[in-house]
């Protein structure tokens, strides 16, 4: 049932451009992502509305996770330190095959021999490694028990959000999977039915299964805690009622202090699901004798991050805290959904980190799958400037792509135009007379262009463009001269 | 690479690499003051402390609470048991798990208790509820707080019944998260919980839906 | 390319009293290269600029996202050039220049500049204009008291039209469907016009109004703002 057969891999997916088009297409899709996107923008707007010191948590926000990458060094020693004092391990990974490695190691150490068998939190870290697939190839079962997770996994689907990943499917879709999967021809389409039918389809599995793998929100480095955040109770299931937990973080998700989580579990959950506070926190410290999993297992994974870090523009990257608000406020997001990034992490988040955590070759396009907006830049908690980091990758790609494309020719001709006043008049005149063939004039007695070649085809798809004015404003000035007589 | 000697996995190698391209990306930006002293510099010009009167902060708790579908009642300290008894009278519930330590004098008679002595998440199960007292609450998120001291228990026993009859001192109720954090931070290596309110998802149609593996009934006694 | 937004942009400023200048020499912010990942490109117009407007007293531009280009870029454009004086003389310029309606609104401290506009009009917000420069209600108070126009507020003001440049035609589907959205927005107001502080949103807006053979108009805010009870509409 946990068979993946494909995964999504920017070093296999096409480019935005292309995997847009399908997804385009698909209008139940764009009806699902855009109830659900609206609906958490709008009860997210409310609960940041009610907090007047919402800006102010902002740049605090900012300024920790800043500081945070600054001596992430001391702070990454301070965590293990702390944790292995508190009775936990602290494995460490260069990339995602390694951290598999650990991952699949420990399980099959742990977990039942003769069946094993894991519970999983969502987690995008481990979505991002495909950590599923790797266990799945070891023999070892891993059931996904955050709602949204079970229907992508039910479904052999992906996810297409960081925070809702199943936002993509209705209710009627969820049921059809739950009816197949669970063997429930009879359940109900009501939402209360579905998650009904998931509390019971995975009790089973909380009440047996003896290892546990989760991601983390935050790790203190003060304390070697781990923090979760979560809305259904799966997650304080994972991380109680096993005796193994096995967590894989990012190196980017410490943090200095316990103190540092006041200003997080303000701006977390409100920016991702439009909650004041989350349903459940969870916070913990190595091993408690008598509470909770007797054997506790960290993996630090770094897969690029601190080649993220080494990039003086692109390191801002590290801030994010995984809320998803910049997916819902994206209006590319809102019209793709999450599968055209080709990439677990879509919209604005995933253009600029799958391209740093990927070799910027693999996913060159992702850069460019975005207008520039800044909506995602307004409502991002820790105030990373998605736009800037987006324009500094395109500046990577285009040196990457090298001078002899047709696009990098154009630009470096229209950069001439630019620098000197007497070809940007010969530009202007001679566009005037290269347009003539194309013009066509309408009632009004206007010119219109409503078919243009190569690159530029992409605006005559469903738009004309007004043929250049007769007497540009420049020609205009001159005649009337400065005083206007 | 990971290597691995009898099942003992040694990442040694990794750490030291991962350290050291982290110090490689930071040479730029080091900053000669300790990294202490750099983080007394960030600013937290957010609200750290109370703003409404001490009335006013219980009935904002009371709404969020309520907002986020708990059954909330205050009650003065002589009337907690009977406000208890009417709850669980309510709930149909009899056989109900507490935590070692939780005050005696807030459990009705008539019902039948019994103390956590570390039973198997099964045997957890098959309680009617469970009963435990709370560290601290926050007002503007409508959160209470729990953790692993006497009242309150191991996680796994405020988790797995169905009903959550929870105890809340006045006295216990603050505004702001950073109040909590600050009451918080003695005990921070403790097993800690928030809850706010019954378990709930949104995953489908971002319909919030109350009750899937956390418990789905959620009781509040304000103790004034 | 949008002659008629200048000569509004010198009827407004003249008939408030201003004297308007526009050396021969300008071209181009560089918006469009640096945007797209072509900074060296952009490099050389940050010098440029600097040139052609140093004696300024203010620089007006009617195009929000140029002035967002040069707020927000030109100052470590010119850190990366490595040019000392060119940083310092960035420094200088830059609080002179302003968006035009930011022009009237911030620095002049105008709402009502005396203009006549009897048509039904809707105002969308472009992005630069409104998250880059924090433009806020300006405009629309500029339009609330132009006599005889028939404000309209339009849905998702604030959405993005999907212009944004090479975006339009790298990502022509998805720009597409963004621009859809937002036709779909103006129609439902019945306005006769859309109008905005950018002629690079409205000339994607006009695009698709024109190929729907919607009749519908679009017009910068300057044009607007020009009109008067003289002016045969
Ligand atoms: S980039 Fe900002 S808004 Fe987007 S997910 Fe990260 S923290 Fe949230």
């Amino acid at each position: 049932m946990n068979s993946e057969n494909s995964v999504l891999d920017p070093k296999t997916s096409p480019t935005f451009p292309i995997a847009a088009r399908a997804t385009l297409g698909d209008t139940q899709l764009r009806k699902n992502v855009r109830h659900a996107t609206e609906v958490i923008q709008n009860k997210r707007a409310r609960v940041v509305a009610e907090m007047p010191d919402w800006q102010q948590l902002r740049e605090s926000g900012r300024q920790i996770r800043q500081h945070t990458m600054a001596n992430l060094e001391t702070y990454l020693e301070e965590f293990e330190r702390n944790c292995i004092r508190a009775g936990g391990t602290v494995h460490w990974a260069r990339d995602g095959e390694e951290a598999k490695r650990i991952v699949t190691t420990l399980a099959k150490t742990y977990a039942s021999q003769q069946n094993p068998e894991v519970i999983k939190i969502k987690s995008m870290t481990t979505e991002e490694i495909h950590l599923n697939v790797a266990l799945e190839a070891a023999g070892v079962k891993a059931y996904e028990t955050d709602l949204a997770e079970l229907i992508i996994q039910l479904g052999h689907d992906q996810p297409s959000h960081i925070v809702v990943p199943a936002l993509h499917k209705n209710r009627q879709q969820i049921r059809e999977i739950f009816q197949r999967e669970m063997n429930l021809p009879e359940l109900g389409e009501k939402p209360q039915d579905l998650a009904d039918a998931a509390r019971k389809f995975l009790r089973e599995k909380f009440l047996r299964v003896n290892t546990a793998v989760s991601g983390a929100n935050f790790l203190i480095a003060e304390t070697g805690g781990v923090c979760i955040v979560e809305s259904e109770g799966n997650g304080r299931m994972c991380l109680t009622l096993p005796e193994t937990l096995i967590t894989i973080a990012g190196i980017d998700k410490v943090l200095p202090r316990f103190e540092d989580l006041e200003v997080m579990l303000q701006l977390l959950p409100r920016s991702a699901t439009g909650e004041r506070m989350n349903p459940y926190n969870s916070i913990w410290t190595g091993v408690h004798a008598g509470d909770g999993p007797k054997n506790f297992h960290v993996v630090l994974m770094d897969n690029a991050r601190s080649e993220v870090l080494a990039d003086s523009e692109g390191r801002q990257t590290l801030n994010c805290i995984r809320c998803g608000a910049c997916q819902n406020a994206c209006p590319v997001y809102r019209q793709t959904g999450g599968h055209a990034y080709g990439s677990v992490y879509a919209g604005p988040i995933g253009a600029i980190l799958t391209p740093q955590l990927q070799q910027l070759h693999h996913a060159q396009s992702l850069p460019y799958a975005s207008s520039l907006c800044g909506a995602c830049y307004e409502v991002c908690p820790v105030k990373i400037n998605i736009p800037e980091v987006l324009i500094h990758l395109r500046n990577k790609v285009v040196k990457q792509k090298g001078p002899l494309n047709p696009e990098a020719l154009a630009m470096k001709m229209a950069g001439t135009l630019f620098r000197s006043e007497r070809r940007f008049r010969a530009a202007q005149r001679l566009g005037r007379f290269a347009e003539t063939p194309l013009v066509r004039r309408d009632g009004s007695g206007d010119g219109w262009i409503g078919w243009l070649p190569g690159l530029l085809g992409g605006w005559t798809q469903v738009r004309d463009l007004r043929e250049m004015p007769k007497e540009t404003f420049r020609d205009w000035w001159e005649k009337r001269g400065k005083r206007g007589n | 690479m990971a290597t691995e000697t009898n099942g003992v996995i040694d990442t040694s190698s990794a750490r030291q690499e991962i350290l050291r391209w982290i110090r490689a990306a930071n040479q730029g930006v080091a900053d000669s003051q300790p990294v202490a002293q750099q983080w007394d510099r960030i600013e937290r010009p957010y609200r750290r402390s109370a703003t409404r009167s001490r009335e006013e902060i219980l009935e904002l708790l009371e709404d969020r609470l309520r907002d986020y579908d708990a059954n909330v009642v205050r009650t003065a300290e002589a009337e907690v048991a009977a406000a208890a008894a009417k709850m669980l009278a309510a709930r149909g519930h009899k056989r109900l798990l507490i935590p070692g330590g939780l005050n005696p004098a807030w459990l009705p008679a008539g019902f039948d208790y019994v103390v956590d002595d570390g039973a198997s998440p099964a045997a957890l199960d098959g309680f009617d509820g469970v009963i435990t007292g709370s560290t601290v609450a926050i007002a503007l998120t409508g959160s209470v707080v729990l953790q692993n001291v006497p009242g309150q228990g191991r996680r796994a026993v405020s988790l797995v019944p169905d009903h959550h009859l929870c105890f809340v001192r006045v006295e216990d109720v603050v505004e702001t998260v950073p109040e909590a954090f600050d009451r918080l931070k003695a005990t921070s290596t403790l097993p800690t919980t928030f809850f706010a309110g019954p378990s709930a998802t949104a995953d489908i149609e971002m319909t919030r839906i109350k009750g899937v593996h956390g418990p789905r009934f959620l009781d509040i006694i304000l103790v004034e | 390319m949008f002659p008629e937004t200048g000569k509004a942009v010198v009827k407004v400023l003249e008939r408030l009293g201003h004297t308007v200048d526009f050396p021969a020499g300008q071209t181009c912010c560089g918006q469009m290269h640096w945007n797209t990942g072509y900074q060296a490109e952009a490099l050389p117009l940050v010098g440029r600029f600097v040139e052609q407007f140093r004696h300024a007293e203010a620089v007006v531009v009617p195009s929000s996202s140029c002035v967002a280009m040069m707020r927000d870029h030109y100052p470590k454009m010119a850190e990366e050039i490595g040019d000392r004086k060119l940083i310092a003389e960035v420094a200088e310029l830059l609080p002179h220049v302003y968006e035009f309606s930011e022009f009237l609104t911030v620095r002049l401290g105008l709402k009502d500049v005396g203009a006549y506009y009897p048509h039904r009009v809707t105002y969308h917000a472009s992005c630069h204009g409104l998250r880059n420069l924090g433009l806020g209600d300006g405009p629309l108070e500029l339009l609330r008291a132009v006599k005889g126009i028939d404000l309209i507020q339009i849905e998702n003001m604030e959405q993005c039209c999907g212009f944004g440049g090479t975006f339009a035609v790298k990502n022509a589907d998805v720009s597409s469907a963004m621009l859809a959205e937002k036709t779909t927005a103006v129609l439902n107001t019945g306005a006769e016009a859309c109008t905005a502080c950018d002629n690079s949103c409205l000339m994607h807006i006009q695009g698709a109004l024109h190929r729907q053979r919607t009749g519908v108009q679009t017009v910068h805010l300057a044009e607007i703002l020009a009109g008067s009870e003289g002016d045969v509409l």
